[in-house]
């Protein structure tokens, strides 16, 4: 798992691929397209981008009416400014009239590093997973997300996915079979389920060799899709490993980790474990250093399974 | 009643399904006011005086000016109207039942459990309503994204929005503003429907907006100004629109909230109030 690759750049290039395909592809951003990668599609298909300039909001209201008129419309961000800066437009516009319109924010988490908490979308998957008719997606890798956006736009309606800013490992090759709403399982196992999202699967397997060697047998799951959610996988993986360790990069409220307990307490009570970002924002640093200082490494993945298997 | 064989279909020429004459403008103007105020008093709830003061506007648009075929609400051709102001809802459903949406028999469900007329306009409950609204600033960033697509798609249908002068105090109406004009779209024309008022009193004295003309002008935007309750200036404003190319058009409509009840007219306690059963009698009786 050495090789590395960057979501937001397999998104660009997906964007290309769908625009030849499809004419009524259209691409939106507000000024962040060289970091977004929206740029890629804009060189080739210059008429089918409009860049929104610093107007996150007009540029959901703008995505909402060419979607209403039969468009399937890509609208691309930083996660920060694509899901705080204008809910009030994607609640109104999009979500409520389930318009086709897809929100890809890139930049998401604290892994984007240096630019600080103002920066660090930790609050974007819990809005959107708020929102009834939204599809959250959140890849693992850029095969992945080739897979996820090309499934949006095969898709009618709202969907939000957030890519990182750093590259990724590379867990997939290009033959996966992605299906929105079924989550893959990377590693069977039966003592403990690692339930992650995003950059958190790469170091759930990790984590999950480290704790083969001291004999526990990890299952862990790629839960990248968080609305729709996987319930069969979780009530399985409940039932047959009897403790959940969620891992992702977000606040602990409101994110995968709540939504996963939800369905554990309804269907199939069993101890869990949380790794995630407690009541707290972040600051500047290297992404790796942040993720490290607030745990979100394979090592804090390892220590929260030891500690719910001992409360089986 | 409109007759039903002027409806266009998509094989004809654009043209508007009623092209009524001034008088009968007139008399449909008070015919929708009575449907307002009787909407709004059996509801229990509602927004009479916005709904008054844009109604002139909406008829004039719906009755003569826009390209529509109320038995295809979907035709891919159609001038589309965006009500952003959308506490303006009973105005726009009056003017949808008289151009035979639904039946005028549904106005008086207004706001009712599983009614279609929703107490906002929301387009996944009612017949030709192309945009839901209620948090206010949202509509003329989507009938941005309408016209876009015209333009994508090489169709000549036109954009109508409609805003509140309020409304202007919402910052994502200049972000939409400063766009049109950037996008260069004289497929989109606004009307602002200037009562001068909003929720807790006159809009000077809340948040000042002048010079709004001004204000438009200087973000790119060709400006009419005209009175919005008489129908020759409001058609005249709105057939002068569709010549201005290579930019957007704002015709700021100077309307009186309420208009059309003497007790209603400039009376701030009816923005969001609905008549009493003795009110909304006196009011018919001034509208008949």
């Amino acid at each position: 798992m050495t090789a590395e690759a960057s979501t937001r750049e397999a998104y660009g290039r997906t964007l290309i691929e769908l625009g030849k395909q499809n004419k009524d592809i259209v691409v939106l951003d507000a000024d962040l397209s060289l970091s977004t990668m929206t740029h890629l599609f804009a060189q080739e298909f210059p008429e089918h981008f409009f860049d929104c300039g610093l107007e996150e909001q007009n540029m959901i209201g703008i995505a909402a009416g060419l979607a209403a008129s039969g468009k399937i419309v890509f609208a691309s961000s930083f996660a920060v400014f694509a899901s705080c800066r204008c809910f009030d437009q994607v609640r109104l516009c999009v979500s409520q009239p389930k318009l086709n319109v897809k929100i890809v924010a890139t930049h998401g988490g604290i892994s984007v590093g240096e630019d600080g908490a103002s920066h660090h979308a930790i609050e974007d998957l819990s809005l959107y997973c708020a929102l009834p008719s939204f599809t959250v997606i959140v890849p693992a890798d850029a095969v992945e997300t080739t897979k996820a956006v090309k499934a949006a736009a095969a898709t009618y309606g709202p969907f939000y996915i957030r890519l990182s800013r750093p590259k990724t490992p590379l867990i997939y090759h290009e033959d996966l079979h992605f299906i929105v709403g079924k989550s893959v399982t990377l590693r069977r196992g039966k003592d403990v389920t690692i339930i992650a999202m995003g950059i958190m699967v790469a170091k759930a397997l990790q984590a999950a060799q480290k704790l083969a060697t001291q004999g526990i047998d990890s299952r862990v799951i790629d839960m990248h899709t968080l609305n729709p959610l996987d319930e069969k996988a979780i009530i399985k993986a409940a039932s047959e490993t009897g403790a959940i360790v969620v891992a992702e990069e977000h606040l602990a409220h409101g994110g995968l980790g709540s939504r996963v307990a939800q369905i554990v307490a309804r269907q199939k009570p069993v101890p869990m474990a949380f790794v995630n970002l407690e009541d707290h924002y972040a600051s500047s640093g290297k992404g790796e250093e942040l993720l490290r200082r607030f745990g979100l490494t394979a090592e804090g993945i390892e220590e929260a399974a030891k500690q719910v298997v001992q409360k089986k | 009643m409109p007759n039903r064989t002027k409806v266009v279909s998509q094989d004809s020429t654009h043209s508007n399904p009623f092209d009524l004459s001034m008088p009968e403008l007139e008399g449909m103007s008070r015919k929708l006011r009575r449907h307002i105020i009787t909407m709004i008093a059996t509801a229990g709830s509602g927004h009479p005086g916005g709904s008054l003061s844009a109604v002139d506007i909406i008829a004039a648009l719906y009755f003569k000016i826009m390209h529509h075929d109320p038995c295809n609400p979907g035709w891919q051709d159609r001038d589309r109207f965006i009500l952003s102001k959308g506490h303006g809802a009973p105005a726009l459903y009056a003017v949808l039942a008289e151009s035979e949406y639904f039946p005028v028999e549904e106005l008086t469900t207004l706001r009712k459990l599983d009614s279609r007329l929703q107490g906002h306009a929301d387009r996944n409950f009612t017949p030709g309503v192309e945009m839901s609204a209620g948090s206010l600033g949202h509509g003329l960033s989507f009938g941005i994204g309408i016209a876009l697509a015209a333009r994508l798609d090489e169709r000549d249908y036109q954009t109508y929005v409609l805003l509140s002068d309020g409304e202007c105090e919402e910052g994502q109406i200049w972000e939409a503003a400063l766009s049109a004009a950037h996008f260069k779209l004289d497929n989109l024309t606004v009307a602002i429907d200037r009562n001068r008022q909003q929720l807790s009193g006159w809009t000077r004295n809340i948040m000042g907006i002048e010079p709004l003309n001004e204000k438009w002008q200087a973000f790119g935007w060709h400006t009419i100004e005209t009175d919005g309750h008489r129908f020759n200036q409001i058609l005249a404003a709105f057939k002068k629109a569709k010549t201005i190319k290579g930019r957007p058009t704002v015709i700021i409509a100077n309307t009186i909230k309420g208009k059309g009840v003497s007790f209603m007219e400039n009376n701030i306690e009816f923005h969001g109030k609905a008549p009493t059963p003795e009110e909304a009698k006196r009011a018919l009786k001034e509208l008949e």
